[in-house]
């Protein structure tokens, strides 16, 4: 009792822990039940996956309401931010879970393989992926960085009867490892050159309101490391290396869970950090984004142009995709721009578009997984015509095509690039679009203009046609009223300082 | 029809629903799937041909304006609106598609090769009808997807590189004309007070610093450039013609290279008039050397096909001539000389297309002497060449003459040069004829059928309209004129240039004499 008096903790308001903790309950609830009764009605782990997700989100679109009058506040000694930023990012999150526990029912009920340590593995990266959108502390943003990695580390490697699958998660283990490492250099760099290691108060430090010494080389040095720890998560290029082989190697629900959670979460903590902590920093970190911006949209679409495997083909446009957001986030360190709800417009787009694709993808790979080349696609629309004009859909969308939602995402970011006067970046960026247009040109050449090699049944799973479905639904509705989404995302802004 | 009618606005959309309708019925129902394509494309058709009839022909301004928000918080809004520059494209994109349905078999594949064919009338009718910028670049490049699809669907041998390098080629350009669309929305927040992409609202209210108009303008004729071609930016143009099944390459000539030539009048002239002033010696330079270029390396073309699409860079280079001119003779004769090219070229692509079914071949060496079995072919051959040639009575003098003779005006020494490409073509086309039809059939040639009926009506459509226009330009001149003498207008008032005083075309009783 004593002891209890002396601990001075923050309070703690539960409330706005529902979310997060929704999810851990389905984990424990998973893990525990799983263990104790052996069978469990088909796809039953995806249920309590979707449920408690689901759960997740009502709380979240309930906060987003609640948000309405006050721009958000921070809590527990000010480490987690619950703004709209956050909120919007979550449920981008959280949908991605529905979708990835779909996907993921279908391809281990292919396998023969259905457990719930999959379903577990997705809930907890989620829950990484959910502290890591609202951290207000680097420490914390850390925990979630790392709870978010070594849940996916295990999924990426997660089929034991493929080797690239191994392969794969060892080497997103090792490369993600020396990341982490960078960002918690940066982190540490940080704190030594302002003193604190809560985002608004670095911004605050920065701003002037409290005085530091001679430590900018240190906090510099600190920041690119940050850049280059998130970096590479987000697989912006020359940090992107890891990316292709990642993706091809770990299961097709997997790797689309990756692709889309992996570069939410990673993108809204850069841009916090970014437009938060470092605001005063603009003119240190803009070049540097500008910099990977360019890169990263050019070397995404050029090497997309050589490969023969569709997951690598989407890995590459992923890496492209990245690039735009960096755009967006280029944008958002000017003043007045609009560039972090471009970004996070692009980020919720592109999650539904890689959503869909893989789940396409994961439809024809067959039951070892692995059937994923180009060759595979061939004659598509003669054998299953449904689906080789949703996948057209999509890719048309993540070419960029208008009335897609891939279209409202490019403008979107173009648009903050221009009011930003970054004329060359947005002329950039656009002409790396067109380079990349080929690589969806050549899938969809494949599925249309070519004969089919094989004429076996291609069944698909009741679940991924959903995620197809959705997927496909959503990409045209944003498409032909984009207004929907470009609220939300306007309205998506920091707690205040 | 009744007045409030949103014509402009069906005139997008059915051909939409026509394409959904097909792609919902089954492909047992083939019958049905061609009626509907007919039903809907011989609906706009008709509907196109009212708005034609309706439209009044001394208004300059829009005319069927119809305006609906869109995404408020851009200031992008559903703007639609016809004048005199627009109608005569809409009404041949209206009339060329339904023939092209009705009148071209493309063999396989039915279904889906209407659909697209609906879906690329709605993507070019929306083109030449938007009056937002955002709306106008939405339609430019969805046409892609459609035309992607028929070349690399139902083309020939070499149709998948052909369908990448057009679709490719295009988006490239339009990815410069994106960032120029939101860079002129952007700028012209400064004077207007709140974003719009609204194109009247742009060019009447904004005003663009020398330099930033300049880039402004390159950005959107990067892209116009592609579409029109204009040397040398033309090299996807004969692949994708000859590549092209024989409906897709009507369609491209006929009204997709329009899309260029337009978006220069209204994106160009309209938006930048300063700019546009100021280009004014590279692009009539470009268009002159394509003038010529396209003439030579038509005439050295071994392959009829490829032959008649490098025509196609020669006549447009006359029209990027008359528009970069810019005095009202030569922009009514450009105006004018769009649809003629459209119907002549349209129809030589049609019946190089027939040629094609008889003898399975497009070279011209392995044609000979058609006209000694054929002649009711060889006939309507010659009449379509001879209004592609621009001879005096059909429809291809009467622009020809109007863009030299306003050119002359503002451009002289750039038209005494493209004046010889008229020699030029007469030169590449008979040259072609003389060789395709004249002459003793070999073997191989002697069995070519003569038209069939079918054919006939189609290709009659066709030459009425090459008759009517040479003979009669009148009602089109007096609908085009008001509109381009409003533009000259906005050109003067908004730039240092001076246009000459030039004659109305069609003002005094015997003016049409200058069209005859």
């Amino acid at each position: 009792m004593v002891f209890a008096a002396t601990l001075d903790g923050p309070s703690i308001p539960w409330v706005e822990l529902i979310p997060i903790l929704s999810l851990l309950a389905g984990t424990c609830f998973l893990l525990l039940v799983g263990s104790l009764v052996p069978t469990w009605p088909r796809r039953g782990y995806a249920w309590v996956t979707g449920i408690s997700t689901t759960i997740a989100i009502v709380a979240n679109a309930v906060k987003w309401n609640n948000l309405y009058y006050n721009k958000g506040e921070t809590f527990f000694a000010d480490v987690i931010a619950i703004d709209r930023f956050s909120v919007l990012a979550s449920i981008t999150i959280c949908l991605a879970v529905i979708f990835g526990a779909l996907m993921m029912s279908a391809y281990l009920v292919r396998m023969n393989a259905d457990g719930p340590e999959m379903y577990a593995l997705l809930l907890t990266s989620a829950i990484g992926a959910l502290v890591m959108v609202a951290a207000n502390e680097l420490i914390v943003l850390f925990l979630g960085l790392e709870i978010l990695s070594l849940s996916l580390y295990l999924l990426a490697a997660s089929n034991r009867d493929r080797e690239q699958s191994q392969e794969s998660g060892l080497k997103y283990f090792i490369l993600g490892g020396f990341s982490s490492a960078f960002f918690l250099y940066g982190v540490a760099l940080i704190f030594g050159s302002t003193g604190s290691t809560k985002i608004s108060e670095i911004g605050e430090a920065l701003s002037g309101n409290i005085s530091i010494a001679n430590t900018d080389a240190i906090l510099l040095v600190g920041i690119g490391m940050l850049l280059v720890g998130l970096g590479f998560k987000v697989s912006a290029a020359p940090f992107h290396v890891w990316t292709p082989d990642v993706y091809e190697g770990a299961p097709t629900p997997v790797t689309a869970f990756m692709a889309s959670v992996g570069k939410v979460a990673a993108f809204a903590a850069l841009i916090r950090i970014l437009a938060v902590g470092l605001e005063q920093r603009v003119d240190d970190w803009r070049p540097v984004v500008w910099a990977l911006a360019i890169l990263t949209v050019f070397t995404g679409s050029i090497l997309a142009v050589v490969q023969t495997n569709v997951k690598r083909m989407l890995a590459y446009s992923s890496i492209s995709h990245a690039g735009f957001i960096l755009v967006g986030v280029e944008a958002a360190g000017h003043v007045g721009s609009d560039g972090v709800a471009t970004s996070m417009n692009y980020l919720a787009i592109y999650t539904v578009l890689v959503m869909g694709s893989f789940a396409i993808v994961l439809a024809l790979s067959g039951n070892t997984d692995g059937e994923t080349n180009l060759s595979d696609f061939k004659g598509l629309a003669k054998r299953r015509p449904a689906l080789a004009l949703a996948f057209t859909v999509l890719l048309f969308a993540q070419a960029g095509v208008p009335l897609t939602a891939g279209f409202v995402s490019k403008f979107a970011v173009i648009k903050s690039s221009v009011e930003a006067n970054s004329y060359v970046l947005a002329i950039a960026a656009m002409v790396a679009a067109v380079i990349g247009a080929y690589l969806y040109l050549r899938i969809a050449v494949s599925m249309w203009l070519e004969e089919p090699a094989s004429d076996s049944e291609i069944s698909v799973d009741p679940a991924v046609v959903i995620v197809i479905a959705i997927s496909v639904a959503a990409t045209l509705i944003v498409g032909f009223f984009p207004e929907l989404l470009l609220h939300a995302t306007r309205l998506a802004r920091f707690a205040p300082l | 029809m009744h007045a409030s009618f949103p014509i402009l606005s069906a005139l997008i959309l059915l051909p939409i629903l026509g394409a959904v309708l097909i792609t919902i019925v089954s492909n047992k129902y083939l019958e049905l799937v061609k009626v509907i394509a007919m039903v809907f494309s011989v609906g706009v058709g008709g509907m196109s041909i009212w708005l034609l009839a309706s439209f009044k022909s001394a208004d300059s301004g829009f005319q069927y304006v119809s305006q609906h928000d869109w995404v408020t918080s851009w200031g992008i809004s559903w703007h639609l609106g016809v004048d005199g520059v627009s109608l005569f494209l809409v009404v041949l994109t209206g009339i060329l598609f339904p023939l092209v349905i009705l009148g071209v078999d493309p063999h396989h594949d039915h279904k889906r090769y209407l659909a697209w064919l609906l879906l690329l009338e709605a993507g070019v009718m929306g083109s030449f009808l938007s009056l937002d910028l955002f709306l106008f670049f939405i339609f430019f490049e969805i046409v892609l997807v459609p035309m992607y699809f028929l070349i690399g669907g139902w083309g020939y041998d070499k149709r998948v590189y052909a369908a990448t390098k057009f679709f490719l080629y295009t988006m490239l350009g339009s990815a410069f004309m994106l960032v120029g669309i939101i860079a002129t929305a952007v700028l012209a927040r400064r004077d207007i007070g709140y974003l719009t992409f609204d194109l009247v609202t742009i060019a009447e209210q904004a005003s663009f610093a020398t330099n930033t108009g300049r880039w402004l303008f390159v950005s959107f004729a990067i892209a116009f450039a592609v579409k029109v071609p204009i040397f040398p930016l033309h090299t996807w143009l004969p692949d994708a013609h000859t590549q092209a099944p024989t409906g897709g390459s009507v369609i491209l000539a006929g009204v997709l290279l329009k899309m260029g030539t337009y978006g220069f009048l209204r994106f160009g002239l309209y938006l930048f008039p300063a700019a546009a002033v100021w280009a004014k010696p590279v692009l009539l330079t470009l268009a002159v050397i394509g003038i010529i270029y396209g003439a030579i390396a038509a005439t050295m073309q071994t392959d009829l096909k490829r032959l008649v699409a490098y025509s196609s860079v020669a006549h447009l280079g006359f029209i990027v001539l008359g528009i970069f001119a810019i005095t009202s003779q030569s922009l009514t004769g450009s105006v004018m000389q769009m649809v003629n090219h459209g119907i002549s070229t349209g129809a030589l692509f049609l019946l190089v297309g027939m040629i094609y079914e008889r003898r399975h071949t497009r070279e011209i060496a392995e044609l000979r002497g058609i006209q000694s079995v054929a002649p009711i072919f060889s006939a309507a051959f010659m009449i379509v060449m001879l209004s592609s040639i621009g001879v005096p009575g059909l429809n291809g003098f009467a622009g020809e003459f109007l863009i030299l003779i306003g050119s002359f005006q503002s451009a002289r020494w750039w038209t005494i040069v493209a004046a010889t490409g008229v020699i030029l073509a007469a030169l590449y086309l008979l040259w072609a004829y003389q060789r395709v039809f004249h002459g003793e059939p070999d073997e191989a040639n002697s069995t070519f059928a003569e038209m069939t009926l079918r054919e006939g009506a189609l290709i009659m459509v066709f030459i009425g309209l090459i008759g009517f226009t040479g003979v009669y330009p009148k009602p089109m001149l007096e609908r085009i004129e008001p509109s381009v003498d409003k533009l000259v207008e906005h050109v003067v008032s908004h730039s240092d240039y001076k246009a000459p005083t030039t004659p109305k075309i069609v003002a005094e009783p015997h003016g049409e004499k200058a069209g005859e």
